[in-house]
């Protein structure tokens, strides 16, 4: 129970994928001009990345592992999130078209999103995963903590678009420099001791 | 044949994957706090830049349109393995350094955007050269970065001390975003100043934009 809280406040707060560890920077600065959207990559992006790490982490323990060719994990692992991901569209498109209209766009994006090859890669040496269920969970909430970082910049790229910014910082500089407070707050997370 | 300093001037100025793309942000950020991890990871990148643009150049034909995206991520994979295994054997600091950033050069969108966008309709030569260029700008905005977050956060200049005055606030993840967003709009203002020197000296200068169709026209006319 207590390893279980241990994992949620790491993944979601303290190692933080966006803001402390820059893993999916680019979905992070790309898909947060509205709530909405981001909102919808968020929930597309723990769906995956709970899947990847338990195929992953399976694939790699008792495939890789025992094959002794363990030198081709990322070719594995890219190639099972870029399976997962089109398996992923075309189940969504035949058993829930609504919901595959308002997260499909951001599907085909996942592929290429690093968190999610980093939270396979991060499964296999971090200290927290022991087993497959613990790798699950940690996938799990680092996607949470993904959605809690995009959702917020998101909300603080809304007001600053109405702000009259100096035309130099316009766009990019300025969400840098909104993430650049943001990583300031989650930096008090990493002052705790777990 | 599109000439060699359009390539050059493409990769390292106006279409600079880090500072106007806006591409491969994650080891921008992540691996910038000392210049030599900069100059490290741009060059594990350049090399992978340039040996999947060549193999998906040569493969252009070969590789059905339906199912280039996997088979570009594929090639690209297949030699950050390479790169991995070779500095994991002969540069283990760099290696150590790297960490899990080094397997991540796979997801890099800057390899794949120059594969889908450059590589896979043009010819051997000129997708080896945009690989280099492409990877040299990667390689000098990650170092130039690196700089200005070593000398103001740590005090030294590629591992030299300086001085004993730092702030560790650039060193940090927040001052990672800020470094960033800051070397961006620096570099837009210095960028926009030149362009227009250019325009008002001559039409077609080196800095001029080629707006998406004429690059689009230039591309046919390779392929043709």
């Amino acid at each position: 129970m207590a390893n279980l809280l241990i994992i949620i406040v790491s993944a979601v707060f303290v190692n933080n994928f966006v803001v402390v560890q820059f893993l999916g920077i680019c979905p992070f600065l790309g898909v947060s001009k509205k709530t909405e959207s981001a909102f919808g990559m968020g929930v597309a992006v723990i769906f995956v990345m709970t899947v990847a790490s338990l195929v992953c982490y399976c694939l790699y323990n008792y495939v890789l592992v025992p094959v002794g060719i363990t030198y081709l994990k990322t070719i594995v692992f890219i190639f099972v999130i870029a399976s997962l991901v089109q398996i992923l569209e075309m189940v969504l498109k035949k058993f829930a078209p609504a919901l595959y209209r308002s997260m499909g766009v951001y599907l085909p994006l996942i592929t290429t999103n690093c968190a999610i090859l980093g939270v396979a890669e991060l499964n296999l040496t971090s200290a927290m995963v022991t087993n497959v269920l613990t790798a699950t969970l940690n996938g799990f909430f680092s996607g949470i903590g993904f959605l809690l970082a995009i959702v917020l910049l998101s909300g603080v790229r809304e007001k600053v678009d109405k702000l009259p910014i100096a035309k130099p910082l316009k766009g990019f500089p300025i969400t840098m420099i909104c993430a650049c407070f943001m990583a300031m707050a989650f930096y008090v997370f990493g002052t705790v001791a777990l | 044949m599109m000439k060699v300093k359009d390539i050059a001037l493409d990769g390292l100025v106006r279409q600079n994957p880090t500072l106007r793309l806006v591409l491969g942000t994650c080891p921008t950020l992540a691996l910038t706090t000392l210049a030599f991890n900069g100059i490290g990871m741009g060059l594990a990148v350049t090399f992978v830049l340039i040996c999947s643009n060549v193999l998906v150049s040569l493969l252009r034909n070969v590789i059905p349109d339906k199912v280039r995206i996997p088979a570009f991520v594929l090639i690209i994979a297949t030699f950050v393995t390479i790169v991995s295994l070779v500095l994991d054997k002969f540069m283990p600091d760099l290696y150590e350094t790297l960490g899990v950033y080094l397997p991540l050069i796979v997801v890099n969108c800057i390899i794949l955007a120059r594969a889908e966008s450059f590589a896979s309709h043009n010819k051997v030569g000129a997708a080896a050269l945009d690989g280099l260029f492409m990877g040299l700008g990667f390689t000098i905005a990650l170092t130039l970065m690196g700089i200005v977050r070593e000398v103001l956060g740590k005090g030294s200049f590629f591992g030299i001390k300086l001085w004993n005055f730092k702030i560790e606030f650039f060193a940090s993840a927040a001052g990672a975003f800020l470094t960033y967003g800051l070397l961006i709009a620096i570099f837009t203002v210095v960028y926009n100043a030149l362009e227009r020197k250019a325009r008002r000296k001559n039409f077609s200068g080196a800095f001029a934009i080629h707006s998406e169709e004429q690059q689009l026209a230039k591309e046919g006319v390779n392929n043709g």
